[in-house]
Formats: C-alpha cells, structure tokens, sequence
C-alpha cells in the first residue's frame, strides 16, 4: 500500500513538472504579456522596466528555474496583473468553484440515482427508454450550450434568474458561501444546474447498470423470496450494494467537474478558479495559469488516490468494472 | 462480428454488412439519426455549391443587410435569407453549412489521427506486454484521470489559436481512450492462432501489429470513433466559445454562437440559436447512430 | 429620489423571488471589469483609477470633456515654464477626520515611484517632475525637467493619499497588499471603504467628513460584470441600477425601453488603421513586389473606400461618430480642415488604384485584436469588406491582445486596427504616439506601429511640447495634424461614444474618460 502511494506521488511530480515546464515555456512563446498591462502611454524603457520586475527579460530556462526554485519552498511568483501571490489568488476564488461543484454534484445524485434505479428495475419501460435517451443528451450537449439555453429561457425570457454573477455571500469562518442568502441561491441554480446535467446523465448510466447487474444476485432473490416488501428491498439491499460504483463514479466525477467548472463559469460569470485561469490565460498572466495547473495535478491525483485506496479497501476485485463504465 | 443478438432476423444468404444494415435500420430511432446525419451532412460538405452565400468572400457582404430576421428578402444580392443574418450581413444559412463544415473538418481529422495514435500505442502496448506495456498503460491511465478540457485548454493556450491547433489539441485529448480499448481488443487478439502463426514466420512486429492484428481490432474502435466524432464536435465548440479555439474569422458552429450571443437579448435570437440547434442536432444524431452501432457490435454492452 | 427607489422597488418585486429588501439610498453598478488592485498607485488601468475615485482625489480633477479643474488644488500657476505652484484647499479632511496638508500630497507624489512589481507604474505621470516641495501648509510647488505643458493634465492620475493612515515599514508605507485589505485606504474623496471581494463586489459609503456637496448615496457597490451580455440582463431584471457599455446591439432597445435611459459622454477614442509605411516587402501584402502602402494615392484610396456611416450605425448600433480626425473637434489642436468625416467614394478609390499602378488591386492582412477595443473584430471585417470592394483583396487576422500587441511591436501587420483614448483633452499625446517618428529613447511614436515618418510632423511636434501658452500650442499642433492626414499617414475611422445604461430616473454625466463615479449619478427630481 505505501508503495503503491508513494508510486503515485512520484507520478504526480512527474505530471507536474512536465506540465509546468510546457505551459511555462509555451506561454513565454506565445506573446508578451505586458504588452497588455502597460499602460499604451507607456515608452519602450518603461515597458523593458516591467519586463525586468517580472524577469521576462531573462533567459526561459533562467526563469524556469528560478521559478521551481521558489516553487519548492511554496512560492508560485506573484500575479503580472495583480501583484498578488499567484497561489493565493486561486486559493481566494476556490470556495467559489466548489460551492458551484457541490451544489451540481448533488443535484447530479438526488436525480440521477432513483431515475438510474427506475431504469435498472424496470429496462422495458417507456419511461426508462426516454430517461435514457435525455441522459444521451445531457452527457452529449456543451455545457456551454445548455447554459446558454438555460439563460436564454431563464433569464431573457421569463426573467426569473440572474444570468451570472454570484450574488450576496455570508462569510463564514473566512470563507464565502452563497448557499446561505435566497440571493446566492438565485445566483447558483442555473451555473450549479448546467454543470449538473452532464454528470447526473452520466449518473443514471452508472446506476442502471450497477443495478441490473445487482438484480440477479442471489441475496436480492432470496430477500424476495422471504417475502421483504419491495420497498425495502429496493431502498436497502439494492441501494447498499449499488453505492459504491456510484460513490466512486461520484468522487472521481467530482474532480471532473471542478476542472469543468471553467466553461460554467465562463458562461455565467460566476467568480471563481475557472473564470480566473480563463481570464489569466487569455492575458497570458503565467504565474496564476502555473500555479492553478500545480494545484489541480495535485488535487486530481490526490482524489483519485483517495477513491482508489478506498475501493481496494472495499473491494480489490471491483476497480476494473467501474472504469469501463 | 459475431453477433448473437436474439432479435436478430435469421436469413440464409446474407453479407455480414447486410446484416449489420438490417440489424440497424430495425432500430428506428437511430435510422431516423441516421437520416437526420445525411441530411446534415451531405449539404455542409457540398457547402461552396449548395450554399445561397459565401460567408468568407467579404467584398460580397453588405454592412446594411446586417441582423436581419429570417424570411428577409436581400436588396442587393436577391436572395432570401432563410435563417436571418448576422451582425455583418451575413446569410445565417449559409454561415452554419460553412461552419458545420469546419466542425466536421476538426472532428474527423482530430478522431482519426487518435484513432491512429491510440491503437498503434494500444496494439504495440498489448503485442510487447510486459514493461512496454506496464508503461505505456501507466501514461495513458494518467491522461485519462486529467479532464480532457483542461488539458485541451493548456494546449490551446500554449499553442495559440487556429483550426490545425484545435486539431492538435482534440487528438492530444482523445488518443487514450482509443490506446486503452485497442489494448483491451488486442490482448484477447494477441492470442489467436493467426498472431501465433504470424510470429512463427518470424514476420516483423511492425508487420504484425499493423497488418494483421489491427484489421481485427477495428470494430470497438470504429463504434468509439463515431461517437468521439460527437464528443469532439462538441469540444471544438467549446473551446471556440471559450475564445481559444479556431479565429473569429473562420467561425465554427461553437463560435457562432458565441458572436451571436450578444444580439440575443435584444431579440434577434437567430443569429446564435439557429447554429446552437445545428450544434445540437448533429450531435444527438451521431450519438444515436454511434449508441446503436455500439450496441450491434459489441454484445457485451447489448445486455 | 423616493420615485426611483419606488419605481426599482416595485419592479424588483415583480421580477425577483424572496429578494432582500434595497435600502433608501443604495446604489448597485454593473462595471464591465474588475480591479487589479485597491492600492491607487499600483497600477494604470481605468477600473483602478474609477475604483480609486470614489475614496480619492487629486490636486487636479478632469471634468466630463477632459478638461483639469481645480480638486484638491485650488488653483495653479507657471511661476516659469518649469515650476508649477499648487493652492491647496484649506477646509479639507480625510475621511478619517485627519487634515488635508502639503506632507500629504508629498507623501503622495514620492510614494508612486516606490510602489514595487507594478505591471504599469504610475511614473508614467510624474516622470517629468524632478522635484515636489512644500512651501508651507498649503502651497506645493513641482519643478519639471523640462518645459512641460502638460503637468495638470497628468497629474490628474494621481491621487492624494493620506501620510498618516498610509504609513507603514515598507518604502512605499502601506503596501498594495495591505491597501487591497482595507488598510489605510484613507482619502479625501466622497465615499470611504466598506469591502472588497476580489471578483466581487466592492462597496463604499458616504464620507461624512466630505469636504464638497454630499452624494446622495448611503452606499455604493461595484460589482464587476465581465459578460455584456449577463450585465445587459442584470439591468433589465433590476439587480443593478447602472451598467457599463451596454452591448451595441442592444441600444436601439433599450432606448425604446421605458425603464431605461441611456447617458453619453463626448466622444473620446479614436479607432484607426494604421498602414505599414516602411520601404519593404510588407508582409501581409502579395500581389505585389513592393510596398503599395508607400505611395499616397493608395493610402487615400483606402481612406476613402471606407463607409464610415455604416460601420458607426450597423457595427456600432449609433455609438460611435465617424472620425475624419485622430482627435474630435473639441480638443485642443484638433484640424478643423478634417472635422467632417470624408464621404465614403469608391470610383474614386478605384481610380486612385489604378493611378498608382494598381488597377487590379493587391491582397492585405488586416491585423486586429480580439477583444480590445469595443467590437474590434467586427470593424474590422466590415473594413475588409470595403476594401475588398475597390480590388484589394483583405483578409482579417484577429488574434488575442497579448498576441496582437507582439506582432504589432515585431511590425508583422501591414495594415491593424488600432485605438487610443486620449486623458489629456489636447492633441499632443495622441500625434506623439501615433505619428511621430519612432524613437525609442526619446519614448516618441510608441504605438506607431506603421513607423509613419515625416520630418516636418516631427519639428512641429517638438516645437509644441515646450509650448507653454495653450493657444499658441493649440495651433502648432492643429498644423502638425492636418499634415498628416492631408498626407493619409493613417487612417482614423470613429470615435467612442462611451455609453451607460440606467434604471429610469438616474442620470448620470458621462465623462470622457469613462469612469463611472458614483458622485456623478443622481436621482432626476
């Protein structure tokens, strides 16, 4: 088992550096990235002045390293554009993103398990043919799109929700939390519902399947044959021993989405870690892109570290079955 | 192919592409796909000919016939633009078949160029075994657990902006899939008699891999294909929308409706909707005929 | 007052479900982009400087037409052309209680230049001043290098902070850190801070030690609404009272809507094409072994074959007016020759052609970039379509600003699309960074990408630099102008009309500059 986690914190470094070293390098490449912060007013000196401040005036691979030289001590260089720690940038913007994550992860669930188990228990019927053809189209459609539509139908047509921003927060314990204000929650619904359609089609996919391959056991035959009122045979031993495909699928969807947020949040503007890299990206700020690819290498492998060990503990034969889903 | 599907019709003489015909057209949902797939299609690769306009011949828009509704009639040109203009004057028609086929142009050459990548790393993965394999599968497995639009954003980012990028980008993404369901094939391939024969003639890797091994594997791979064909129309669209993908000069579906969307508040809903139903309506085609064409060919996923 | 708040009230209750009640005076303001930082010294970017507004002031304050009026200074004069003598105002307070003295506006003024990883410092605006003393409590005089006629107008950007209450262990007192927490954002302006949340909102109330007349708002939140579109929405549904840049696609609508009114500013930005100009195989020609560009008659042609009407009533839904000029006519040295945009005539473009040589036209890469300027790309391609129609072939390249501006500094555009707002209301920083002959050392023709050079534009240019007397200045630089475009060195094609949309019963005075300040928003009664 150590060695198994330490295999995989090695291959995290490994995906870290050879990802900082691209995006570093390619950004470098790609364009000046002061050309928009100066001001236009600005003459040449002053430019090479900022040039200077952000060392973009040394050699690329002097920068990379004096920037993996700072990074091990946990310093990701500040912001071009605000000044700011990079990292703490992205730290500040994160309880945003996973609100937004939490609230889509958990609608993806309250639907997609009793519609998935409707599905599985009853294959023939007419509702589980049209429960499985949405679920085609909520897995297949952009995010984008369907956010667009939601806003367009939503906003624009009966003005009922605000079509971005994130509303009034309540801070709680330093951090900020819409889910607390009815404004926050007006603000919430449409990002955190946009990004909830794709994973509870994927959802209902995983739970008819687990599902119908539960059904033929011999444990849900003998509970029935014992006479256990269907509901009960549904609501426990089916439910018990579907729920870990589904909490697996659930935790590594979970990483999916915070990395998908960015379109979500491009859309409806909702200020948090997505919107930041995209903004950054496109003013080539280096620093905060790095330092949010850093983060999110690291979060990602941690996650799927956590759910692997996890499953191993509950089941070492199973893995398999639920990455082929 | 073997397929055993109950509901198959028994006939005598039958090619096994005839049956696999019969066996799809029986589902009428993805027949109607189909269908909704040629018609898509077909005018968007005959765009230059079919379409009332071309979009990208600039000296031919008319600043004053711009953000017109559907129906209207052109002053200039004598043309009726079925589905409206956009903010130059553009036909929204013919801008969605210019556009569908820039979408299509991605999909296809960024699917087939990781189908490619992703079965020689998953056949040369499943041939070798052993440490080639343990390694490669280790690169694959870790791309797969990075979600795709992040690294297609990076990518993107680092590379810049234009078709043959979004290209690069969409395959960079798509190739682990295809590595890790070759391999899957192959290994079950790798030990069938006539690899065995292969090796004993002492014929090249190279040969056998490619053309022996890889004919074999191919059904899993196509059904993939078509439905990543969905997946990458849909990516392209939306790195487009994000503003990184193709340039706002050669507008794809996903950028239409992005530089539509600004008129949809003021009521001139057409400019992105009509390209977001067409975004949407190839989509849920190609899912409904790969969904199927997934279910004939491999019965294991039939239940 | 009380019709408005009813009016949004009712409105706000129709529309929204359990929304929180709005209090009497409070004011919601959709702004288009976010702060880089609270610090009014950190860094020149107009959400920074529109931010800092509300808490601060300056000695010197631009009014709505770019002209600097009497702030913080009561009034000013050259004692010689190289010393300024500033009155300050004597009734003036922090909004702390602390009084307003000279040791602050030193503070102030030696603060800019401390100020560290700045992305774009604000020596831009005191680079010319070599040194600020204090003659007693209430007079300061700066001594400026050289000549320099433009000292008021720049150091209208600079804010006057408090010594006391910005002091700290760094150089630069409190830090761009500290000052984006909250701490020491102690300014003499009409609103004090409340909070900021970085990609949120920023709030501030009403200073009650203000020294002029009291705004008429409790309280004032920003709120930074990237997508027009979202922030077009947030209007009509009433959660913010005032929007930045309305999309120009929507304007004729919400002019024809009756909870909405729209305020203007004077026209400011000048959006033009810059042609490349060097004797060389321009890149993004073909057909063509040399450089057509050189030649006037083409130049013109192109000038001329450019529908500036349309673009400013198609593309720019109205908010734009079409320029003829690289300044609108109420600057100082404007060219009154050239204040009438000329007439869109293509025979005679094509004519121009063929009398250079070029009867079947040539191929151009028009250069833009994406997202700049309002609708950049969009001008763009109907530029192209103009021009494709006299037989020069156009294609656009739009790329991401950063992009944009690399190419343009490696000169890899034959012709761009460019735009330059001008703070200083006069003509003379527009022609130097236009059209003056590059110089690097020397900071002149900074955003002459198309490296026009004429010698005579030069001479006149510096000529009316140390022109101290505003009218004689005025006419130098009006001569300076007309040269150049009598010689079609560029090409201007509109300017800005920068526009807000309100709730009904708001009005706003649009300022040149486009800051939306608070103080300036009342309620019609």
């Amino acid at each position: 088992m150590l060695v198994f986690i330490i295999n995989r914190l090695i291959q995290a470094a490994g995906a870290v550096v050879v990802m900082s070293m691209l995006v570093f390098i390619g950004l470098y490449l790609i364009g000046d990235p002061t050309a928009m912060l100066v001001s236009p007013e600005a003459n040449d000196l002053e430019r090479a002045a900022v040039r200077q401040a952000f060392g973009l005036d040394q050699p690329i691979w002097m920068q990379y390293l004096t920037f993996v030289g700072n990074a091990v001590r946990g310093d990701f260089g500040r912001s071009f554009l605000t000044g700011q720690p990079a990292m703490q940038l992205i730290l500040e913007r994160m309880p945003a993103t996973i609100e937004m994550v939490v609230v889509a992860i958990g609608f993806a669930v309250l639907v997609g398990v009793p519609l998935g188990m409707l599905a599985g228990l009853r294959p023939k019927a007419a509702s589980t043919k049209a429960v499985m053809t949405v679920s085609i189209l909520g897995f297949s459609l952009p995010t984008f799109w369907i956010g667009l539509m939601l806003i367009m139908f939503f906003s624009v047509y009966l003005g009922l929700l605000p079509a971005s921003g994130r509303g009034s927060t309540v801070n709680v314990a330093g951090v900020s939390l819409s889910v607390l204000t009815p404004d926050g929650w007006r603000h919430l619904i449409l990002p955190a519902l946009t990004l909830g359609l794709a994973k509870a089609a994927l959802i209902i996919r995983v739970t008819r399947a687990a599902t119908r391959e539960v059904l033929p056991m011999d444990y849900i035959k003998f509970a029935r044959a014992k006479g256990v009122r269907p509901r009960r045979v549904v609501g426990v031993h089916l439910l018990r021993n579907i729920l870990i495909p589904i909490v697996t699928v659930t935790g590594l969807e979970f990483g999916q989405a915070v990395a998908f947020a960015v379109v979500t949040e491009t859309v409806f503007a909702w200020p948090g870690m997505g919107k930041l890299l995209i903004d950054s990206i496109i003013i080539l700020d280096r620093p905060v892109v790095v330092a949010y690819l850093v983060l999110m290498v690291f979060f990602l492998i941690m996650l799927n570290l956590v759910v692997d060990i996890l499953y191993m503990a509950i089941d070492p034969t199973a893995r398999e079955k639920v990455r082929d889903q | 192919m073997s397929i055993a599907s109950p509901q198959a019709p028994v006939v005598a003489v039958e090619t096994p592409f005839q049956r696999l015909r019969s066996q799809f057209l029986e589902n009428r949902l993805a027949t109607f796909g189909l269908i909704l797939l040629a018609l898509i299609i077909v005018p968007s690769v005959l765009a230059p000919w079919v379409a009332p306009q071309n979009p990208f011949d600039i000296g031919k828009l008319d600043i004053f016939e711009s953000q017109l509704p559907p129906g209207s009639v052109s002053e200039s040109l004598g043309i009726t633009y079925w589905l409206g203009t956009d903010g130059q004057g553009r036909d929204v028609l013919s801008a969605i078949l210019y556009g569908m086929r820039t979408s299509l142009v991605v999909a296809f050459v960024s699917v087939t160029g990781a189908l490619l990548i992703g079965a020689t790393v998953g056949l040369t993965a499943a041939y070798f075994g052993g440490k080639v394999d343990a390694l490669l599968m280790r690169i694959v497995d870790l791309q797969l657990s990075f979600p795709a639009i992040l690294l297609a954003l990076i990518m993107l980012s680092v590379l810049g902006q234009g078709i043959d990028k979004v290209i690069i980008a969409l395959i960079a993404v798509q190739w682990a899939y295809f590595a890790r369901t070759a391999r899957g094939t192959a290994l079950v391939e790798r030990n069938r008699e006539y690899v065995q024969a292969a090796r004993c003639l002492a014929l090249s890797p190279l040969r056998i891999i490619f053309r022996h091994m890889l004919p074999n594997c191919m059904p899993p791979l196509i059904v993939i294909a078509t439905i990543d064909l969905a997946h990458a129309i849909a990516a392209e669209a939306t790195l487009s929308y994000l503003g990184i993908g193709v340039p706002v000069t050669q507008p794809s579906l996903g950028m239409l409706i992005a530089n539509g969307f600004e008129f949809m508040l003021s009521g001139q809903y057409w400019i992105s909707f009509c390209p977001g139903i067409a975004l949407a309506l190839i989509i849920v085609a190609i899912n409904l005929v790969g969904d199927h064409l997934r279910d004939i060919l491999n019965p294991r996923s039939a239940q | 007052m009380r019709l408005f708040t009813g009016k949004l009230a009712t409105s706000v209750a129709a529309l929204m479900i359990g929304a929180m009640p709005l209090h009497a005076a409070d004011l919601m303001i959709g702004i288009k982009s976010e702060p880089s930082s609270l610090d009014p010294q950190f860094h020149v970017l107009a959400t920074n400087m529109q931010v800092a507004f509300t808490m601060f002031e300056p000695l010197v304050m631009m009014d709505a037409f770019a002209s600097p009026q009497p702030a913080l200074a009561e009034s000013w004069e050259n004692v010689s052309p190289t010393e300024w003598v500033f009155n300050l105002r004597k009734d003036v307070t922090f909004s702390d209680g602390s009084p307003f003295t000279a040791e602050d506006v030193l503070f102030s003024f030696d603060r800019v230049a401390k100020v560290p990883n700045s992305p774009s410092a604000y020596t831009l605006f005191t680079r010319q001043i070599e040194s600020v003393e204090a003659i007693d409590d209430h007079t300061v005089k700066m001594t400026t290098f050289q000549p320099y006629p433009l000292l008021a107008a720049d150091i209208t950007s600079v804010v006057i902070m408090s010594h006391l209450a910005a002091a700290g262990d760094a150089p630069e007192g409190k830090t761009t850190t500290e000052l984006n927490r909250g701490e020491g954002l102690i300014g003499t302006g009409p609103f004090k801070f409340v909070s900021w949340q970085k990609g949120a909102d920023f709030v501030v109330e009403r200073n009650p030690n203000y020294w002029g007349d009291a705004p008429e708002w409790d309280k004032v939140t920003m709120r930074p609404m990237t997508n027009a579109a979202a922030r077009a929405a947030a209007l009509l549904s009433g959660d913010i009272a005032v929007m930045e840049d309305p999309p120009t696609a929507n304007l004729s609508d919400f002019e024809n809507n009756p909870d909405l009114t729209i305020a203007k500013a004077p026209a400011g930005r000048v959006v033009y094409i810059a042609l490349d100009q060097q004797d060389r195989e321009s890149p993004g020609i073909s057909g063509t072994d040399t450089n057509p560009l050189m030649d006037a008659r083409v130049r013109e042609a192109l000038f001329i074959s450019i529908d500036r009407h349309g673009i400013v009533d198609r593309v720019m839904g109205g908010l734009a007016e079409p320029a003829g000029d690289l300044v609108p006519a109420h600057f100082l040295g404007s060219s009154p020759d050239h204040a009438t945009a000329p007439t869109v005539d293509v025979e005679r473009a094509k004519a121009l052609l063929a009398e250079a040589g070029y009867p079947g036209g040539f191929s151009i890469v028009l250069g833009s970039p994406n997202g700049r300027y309002v609708n950049d790309v969009r001008i763009a391609q109907t530029i192209a379509s103009m021009w494709s129609r006299i037989g020069v072939t156009t294609e656009v390249e739009a790329s991401a600003p950063p992009v944009f501006f690399q190419n343009r500094d490696e000169m890899k555009y034959s012709a761009y699309l460019g735009a330059w707002g001008n703070g200083s209301g006069e003509n003379l920083t527009t022609l130097n960074a236009l059209v003056n002959t590059y110089d690097r050392e020397q900071g002149k023709g900074t955003a002459n990408g198309g490296r026009y050079s004429n010698p005579e534009v030069d001479a006149l240019l510096a000529e009316a630099a140390s022109t101290m007397d505003d009218a004689a200045r005025g006419a130098i630089l009006s001569k300076a102008d007309a040269v150049v475009l009598d010689d079609f060195g560029i090409i201007p094609v509109h300017y800005e009309v920068p526009v807000w949309a309100l709730r009904n019963g708001l009005t706003m005075e649009g300022r040149a500059d486009q800051y939306t300040l608070p103080q300036y928003i009342v309620s019609a009664e």
